[in-house]
C-alpha cells in the first residue's frame, strides 16, 4: 500500500499534474482517438491515480496506445492534461530495467522503406528507456 | 535576413524534399537558412515528464547556438518545431530543471529560452507577410484545391506553441490562398494521423488515417499538403484514394517557379 | 486619566473554549486607567449588555473596551449601550478575541496570552480616544436605476411604488433586457414576452418612473444620498414626442441587411428600427454606423415617409445632469464569445449555435418565425444534440471558474419543448452534472427525462465535426457506460457560460464599487448584506452581483428596492466621523492626498491660517466627511504628517504597537 502511494505521488511528480483539481466532465475520453483501443480510459487514469491503484495502470495497454497527441492536454476544462498522466505512468514503467514496450529485435520486421528516421527516434523515447 | 535553420534528422534523410524546397524557396523569397553546425536529433517527441532533462540537452545546444549568432531559429518538420519550441518555454521558466540543464551543459553564459523558435510557415506569415508571398508567386496554383493536414504537433498545447487558434486554424489555409489555390477545410485537419504508434500499431493509425484522408476528399480536396515527414508518411500508407500529398515547401517552390531547381 | 472598564466575553464555548478569560480580565485589571474588569458568558446579550451599563454609571467610566468577537460583529451593539448609559459611543472599543484569538489557536496558553495582548492594545487605544460625533448629510429622494432588464425594472417598479421618483437608464434602445429575448421559462413554462411586457408597460406608466432608453452613464460624482450623475443619452435621430411608432419608416428603409441584436445576429433589421414589437418605448431609432444617410449623405427616405415629422437627422446627443440619493446597478449578462472553443465548430457551423440563439429560434418573433429549422438549410432537425457546461466550471485560461447556474434547466426547458412540439426529434443532453436546486426545478428536469424523453448523457462532448453532406458528427464520452460515442446530428445546442455585461468594469469604477475578478460586482457582505455594494448608497440587482435565474433576480430586485428605500426614507443621514482631518499647520497643499483617494473626498481651499503668530493664508487639504470611508490611504500618503483619521490616529496606532510590544 505505501509503496503504491509512494508510486502515485511519483507520478503526480513526473506529470506535474494534480489530479484533484479533475471534476469528471470526461472530455479527455471524448476526445481521445485511442479510446478504443484503450483498456483504462484517459479519465479513468485520473481516478486511478487520485486512488493509488498504480499497479493496474502499470500493466495497462494504455500505455502503449496514447498518442501524445495532446487532444485531451489541450481541451481539459480543468487543467489536468490526462495525457501527461499517461505518459508519466509509461515512464514509470519504462525506466524500469526490462520493461520497455519495444525491443531492438523487433525492428527489423517493422521497417519499411519509406518509414521516416523520425518514427523510429519517436517510438524509442516513448517506448524505450 | 539570416536565421538559424535546424533541418532535423529526417530532413537529411526520407524528406530530403521537405528540406530542399525549403531552401530553394526561401532563396527566392530573399532569406538565408544558415544550418546550425553539429546540430544533433532533438528526439523526435517532446519529453512530457517534468524530471526530463537529459532528452532535452540536444534541443537546448542548437537553441544556443542561435542566441549565440542572434538569429531566430527556423525548422520547417512539425515534430522538430513542436520540440524545440516547448523545450525553449521549458528554459524560460526559471525553474530547477533549467539551472541544472545549464549546469549540465557548462555554457559561459546560461540560456534562458532568449532564441525566438519559428515555423517556416511561421515566418511566411510573420516577417515575409501572405501579401508579399502572394506577389512573388510566379504560377498561381489556379484550380486546385488543397486540404492543409496540421496534425497534432504544430498546434497543441496551443499555449505553447502559440502558431494559431489549436482548434481552427488558418495559417496554412491562407499559406494555400497565397499561392492561388484553393484551401479546404474539413474539421479532420487537426486530428491526430497516429504519429508514432504506426510503428506497432498499424491498424490504428490506418482507421485514423482513413478519417483524416476521406474527410478532405468528401469536402473537395483534390491534393493535401503537411509539414510532417511522419504525418506524410502514415497518410500515403493508409489513404484509399488517389489523393496526392506534399509538403507545403514543394507548393511553394513550384508557384515561385523553383521547383525545377531541386533535383 | 481615562477610567476604563474591560469587559471580556466567553461567546458561550467559542471563546471560552480556548482562551482562559478569567485569566484575561485578571490580567487587563491591572493596566493602568483600568478600574473596572470582569467576564461574562454573553456580553451582547441583555444582561451582558445591563452590566456594561451598570459600570459606567456606578464607576464613572470614561472609556469601554470589550473583549469579544469582530466589531463588524457587535461593535454598534456595545457603542449603544454605552450611549444608553450616556458615554460617548467612540470610548468603546473592541479586542477581537474570537476571530483572531479562540478561533484560529488550539493551545489555551498561547491563546490567553494573545487575548491578554489585545486586550492591553485596545486599553492603550482608548486612553488616546476623544469622543466623536457623527455629521449629517441630506438625501436626495430620487434613485437611479443602470440597466432596464427585468432586474432594473422591478427594482424601479418597486422604489417607484413606495412613493419614491426613479429614473431607468439603458443603453440599448429599449427596456426588456435577456429576458425579453426568451421564449418561455422555466419551470413553468409561460411566455416570457407575456409576464414581461406588463412590467415594461408599468414602468413606463408610473409617473414615478423617467426612463432613458439608448442612453448611458457618463459620470457619477458625490456620494450616498446625493450623488451628481451625467447621463449620455445618445442621439435617436428620431423625435420621441412626434413619433407615433407606425413602423413606415423601417418598412420603407432601403438598408435592411444589418444584423438584428435583438435576434442574435441571426435575422436582420433595417438601419432605423424598432428592435422588438413590444419595445418600449415604441419609437425607432437610426443606426447611424449602416444608416446610407449617414454614411453616403444620399437617402433621407425615413424622414420623407414620415407623416409626423419625426426624423432628425440633425439631433445631437444630450447630456442630461441630475442628482440621486442612491444607485442601483442592474446591469445584467451576456453569454462568452465562443471563438476560443472552435471544437465545437460554432464558428464554422450556422447549426451549432448557442442557447440563446435558440430561444430567438424558437420564439415566434424569431428568425424563423417559430419554426424549429436549421439555419443551414431551413431543414427540420431530426437529432439534436446539447452541450452543457460551455466555458462555465473551467480553470484554464479559455473560461470561467463558476457555474453559469441557469442552463441545466433551460435546457431541460428546450428539451422538452422540442420533444412536445416535434415529437419525432429525438433530443440528447451531455452533461457532466445536472444541477437543480429549485423550487420544482428538480421535478421540471425529471420531466423532461421520464415524460418528455429526453436522453440524458453523462459526459462530455469532445468535437463536433462537420460533414460533407451537411450533418454534424457529435464524438463524446458516455461516462455512466465508459464507451465513447459518435453520434450524427443536425443541430448543436451550446450552453456557453454567462458573463457580466462588459460594460459592468467600466460602470463599476464610475461607482467606485468593487468587483471580482470575473467582474461581478461584490456584495458588502455575502450572507448579510447581498445586495448592497461596499461603497455606500450603491446597491445591486441581478446578474451583475452573480449567476441567477429570473426567480431569484426578481427576488433580490425587491431586495435592493427596500435598501433604496430605507435610504430614501431618511431625511438625514448621519456620517461616519472616522473621517481623516488635515491639520492646518502641517498641511503644504502638495495634493498627494488628494491622488490617492479613492473617493474624491479631498479638495483644497484657501485658508488663513496663524502659524506661530504669523497670519498667512494657505492652500490646505479639505476632507469632506459625507465622502470620507475612513479608508486612511491619505494619512499613510501625506509627506508631512498631515493628515489623521479620527479615531484611528497615528498616535492610536502607535501606542497600540507599544502595547503589543511591551
Amino acid at each position: 500500500m505505501n509503496a503504491a502511494k509512494n508510486q502515485a505521488e511519483l507520478i503526480r511528480e513526473i506529470s506535474g499534474v494534480h489530479p484533484l483539481k479533475c471534476m469528471k466532465c470526461g472530455k479527455c475520453s471524448a476526445v481521445c482517438p485511442a479510446f478504443d483501443e484503450m483498456d483504462i480510459k484517459p479519465h479513468q487514469f485520473v481516478s486511478y491515480v487520485q486512488s493509488g491503484e498504480i499497479e493496474a495502470l502499470a500493466a495497462s495497454v494504455s500505455l502503449g496506445k496514447c498518442l501524445s497527441c495532446f487532444a485531451c492536454v489541450e481541451r481539459c476544462p480543468r487543467d489536468v492534461k490526462p495525457g501527461k498522466l499517461i505518459d508519466a505512468a509509461r515512464q514509470l514503467v519504462i525506466r524500469q530495467r526490462g520493461n520497455s514496450y519495444l525491443s531492438a529485435d523487433e525492428i527489423p520486421q517493422l521497417l519499411d522503406d519509406e518509414m521516416p528516421q523520425q518514427l523510429l527516434v519517436s517510438a524509442f523515447r516513448r517506448y524505450r528507456r | 535576413m539570416k536565421y538559424s535553420y535546424y533541418p532535423g534528422c529526417t530532413l537529411k534523410n526520407k524528406a530530403k524534399a521537405l528540406d530542399a524546397f525549403a531552401r530553394v524557396s526561401a532563396e527566392a523569397l530573399g532569406f538565408e537558412l544558415e544550418e546550425i553546425e553539429d546540430w544533433q536529433c532533438c528526439g523526435g517527441v517532446y519529453p512530457l515528464g517534468t524530471d526530463e532533462i537529459a532528452t532535452k540537452l540536444s534541443s537546448i545546444r542548437a537553441l544556443q547556438d542561435a542566441k549565440k549568432k542572434e538569429q531566430d531559429l527556423i525548422t520547417v518538420c512539425s515534430a522538430c518545431h513542436h520540440v524545440l519550441k516547448r523545450v525553449n518555454d521549458d528554459m524560460q521558466q526559471a525553474g530547477d530543471n533549467c539551472v541544472r540543464a545549464n549546469n549540465y551543459l557548462k555554457t559561459e553564459e546560461p540560456y534562458h529560452g532568449e532564441t525566438r523558435v519559428l515555423h517556416f510557415l511561421e515566418v511566411l506569415r510573420d516577417r515575409i507577410g501572405f501579401d508579399v508571398l502572394r506577389d512573388k508567386v510566379k504560377t498561381p496554383l489556379t484550380g486546385r484545391r488543397i486540404g492543409a493536414y496540421y496534425g497534432c504537433l504544430l498546434l497543441r498545447p496551443g499555449s505553447v506553441m502559440q502558431f494559431d487558434d489549436p482548434e481552427n486554424p488558418t495559417i496554412m489555409e491562407d499559406f494555400i490562398r497565397a499561392l492561388g489555390a484553393e484551401p479546404v477545410i474539413y474539421p479532420y485537419r487537426n486530428e491526430c494521423c497516429g504519429g508514432y504508434i504506426s510503428l506497432k500499431e498499424k491498424e490504428m493509425a490506418q482507421r485514423m488515417c482513413e478519417n483524416i484522408t476521406e474527410s478532405a476528399t468528401g469536402f473537395g480536396a483534390d491534393m493535401m499538403i503537411t509539414a510532417c515527414p511522419l504525418c506524410m508518411y502514415n497518410l500515403r500508407r493508409n489513404k484509399k484514394q488517389a489523393l496526392p500529398i506534399v509538403y507545403f515547401t514543394e507548393l511553394l517552390a513550384e508557384a515561385l517557379g523553383v521547383k525545377g531547381e531541386v533535383e | 486619566m481615562q477610567r476604563i472598564g474591560v469587559f471580556v466575553c466567553h461567546c458561550g464555548t467559542n471563546i471560552a473554549g480556548t482562551v482562559d478569560v478569567k485569566k484575561v480580565a485578571e490580567m487587563a485589571a491591572k493596566e493602568t486607567g483600568v478600574v473596572h474588569a470582569e467576564d461574562y458568558q454573553y456580553m451582547c446579550s441583555e444582561a451582558g449588555q445591563s452590566k456594561i451599563i451598570a459600570a459606567i454609571r456606578e464607576k464613572g467610566l470614561t472609556g469601554v473596551v470589550v473583549c469579544s468577537c469582530s466589531p463588524r460583529m457587535h461593535e454598534t451593539t456595545f457603542r449603544k449601550a454605552a450611549e444608553k448609559a450616556g458615554l460617548n459611543p467612540y470610548m468603546v472599543e473592541i479586542a477581537n478575541i474570537r476571530e483572531h484569538c479562540s478561533w484560529i489557536h488550539k493551545d489555551m496558553q498561547e491563546a490567553t496570552e494573545k487575548a491578554v495582548i489585545l486586550a492591553r492594545a485596545a486599553i492603550a487605544k482608548v486612553h488616546l480616544n476623544t469622543p466623536l460625533k457623527p455629521g449629517e448629510s441630506r438625501v436626495t429622494k430620487r434613485a437611479l436605476v443602470i440597466g432596464g432588464g427585468i432586474a432594473g425594472i422591478q427594482t424601479a417598479l418597486d422604489i417607484a411604488d413606495a412613493g419614491y421618483k426613479v429614473d431607468i437608464v439603458e443603453k440599448t434602445p429599449s427596456i426588456g433586457g435577456r429576458m425579453s429575448q426568451l421564449d418561455k421559462t422555466f419551470p413553468t413554462l409561460d411566455c416570457s414576452a407575456c409576464i414581461l411586457t406588463p412590467k415594461m408597460v408599468e414602468a413606463a406608466s408610473h409617473e414615478n418612473i423617467t426612463i432613458y432608453t439608448y442612453s448611458e452613464i457618463e459620470k457619477v460624482a458625490g456620494f450616498v444620498g446625493d450623488f451628481t450623475v451625467d447621463i449620455r443619452k445618445k442621439a435617436r435621430s428620431v423625435d420621441m414626442e412626434k413619433c407615433t411608432g407606425c413602423g413606415v419608416c423601417s418598412e420603407k428603409c432601403p438598408s435592411k441587411k444589418n444584423p438584428s441584436e435583438f435576434n442574435r445576429g441571426l435575422g436582420n433589421r433595417s438601419a432605423i428600427y424598432i428592435p422588438f414589437a413590444q419595445a418600449i418605448p415604441n419609437v425607432p431609432v437610426i443606426d447611424r454606423e449602416h444608416c446610407t444617410k449617414f454614411k453616403t449623405g444620399k437617402c433621407g427616405v425615413c424622414a420623407k415617409v414620415c407623416q409626423a415629422g419625426a426624423v432628425d437627422y440633425d439631433q445631437q446627443d444630450e447630456i442630461i445632469t441630475q442628482n440621486y440619493g442612491a444607485i442601483v446597478a442592474a446591469t445584467g449578462f451576456d453569454m462568452i464569445g465562443l471563438d476560443k472553443y472552435d471544437e465545437y465548430a460554432y464558428s464554422q457551423s450556422k447549426d451549432v449555435i448557442t442557447s440563446l440563439e435558440l430561444e430567438r429560434i424558437m420564439n415566434a418573433a424569431g428568425p424563423t418565425g417559430g419554426h424549429l429549422e436549421r439555419l443551414s438549410d431551413g431543414r427540420a432537425p431530426k437529432n439534436i444534440v446539447f452541450v452543457q457546461c460551455v466555458g462555465s466550471r473551467c480553470s484554464d485560461a479559455r473560461g470561467k471558474s463558476y457555474c453559469s447556474k441557469i442552463c441545466c434547466m433551460y435546457t431541460a426547458k428546450h428539451a422538452m419543448l422540442i420533444r412536445d412540439k416535434y415529437p419525432d426529434t429525438n433530443v440528447t443532453v451531455f452533461y457532466i452534472d445536472v444541477r437543480t436546486p429549485g423550487k420544482n426545478f428538480d421535478e421540471f428536469y425529471r420531466r423532461a427525462v421520464e415524460d418528455y424523453g429526453v436522453n440524458y448523457i453523462k459526459g462530455q462532448v469532445g468535437k463536433v465535426f462537420l460533414q460533407p453532406d451537411g450533418t454534424l458528427l457529435v464524438q463524446a464520452s458516455d461516462l455512466l457506460d465508459n464507451r465513447q460515442i459518435r453520434m450524427e446530428a443536425d443541430m448543436v445546442v451550446l450552453a456557453a457560460a454567462i458573463e457580466p455585461n462588459p460594460d459592468a468594469r467600466r460602470i463599476a469604477t464610475m461607482l467606485t464599487a468593487s468587483i471580482d475578478t470575473n467582474n461581478f460586482l461584490t456584495e458588502a457582505h455575502a450572507k448579510l448584506r447581498p445586495v448592497e455594494s461596499p461603497t455606500a448608497g450603491i446597491f445591486l440587482s441581478g446578474v451583475c452581483q452573480g449567476s441567477k435565474d429570473i426567480p431569484e433576480t426578481v427576488a433580490q430586485a425587491g431586495a435592493a428596492a427596500v435598501k433604496v428605500i430605507g435610504l430614501l426614507a431618511k431625511e438625514k443621514l448621519t456620517t461616519n466621523p472616522c473621517t481623516a482631518k488635515a491639520d492646518e499647520l502641517l498641511c503644504n497643499g502638495c495634493s498627494q492626498c488628494a491622488n490617492v483617494c479613492p473617493y474624491g473626498a479631498i479638495s483644497y481651499e484657501e485658508k488663513q491660517v496663524n502659524d506661530h503668530g504669523i497670519r498667512e493664508t494657505r492652500r490646505i487639504a479639505a476632507v469632506n466627511n459625507a465622502l470620507c470611508q475612513g479608508c486612511g490611504a491619505c494619512t499613510v500618503t501625506c509627506p508631512s504628517g498631515a493628515m489623521d483619521l479620527q479615531g484611528f490616529s497615528n498616535r492610536q496606532m502607535i501606542s497600540e504597537v507599544d502595547a503589543i510590544c511591551r
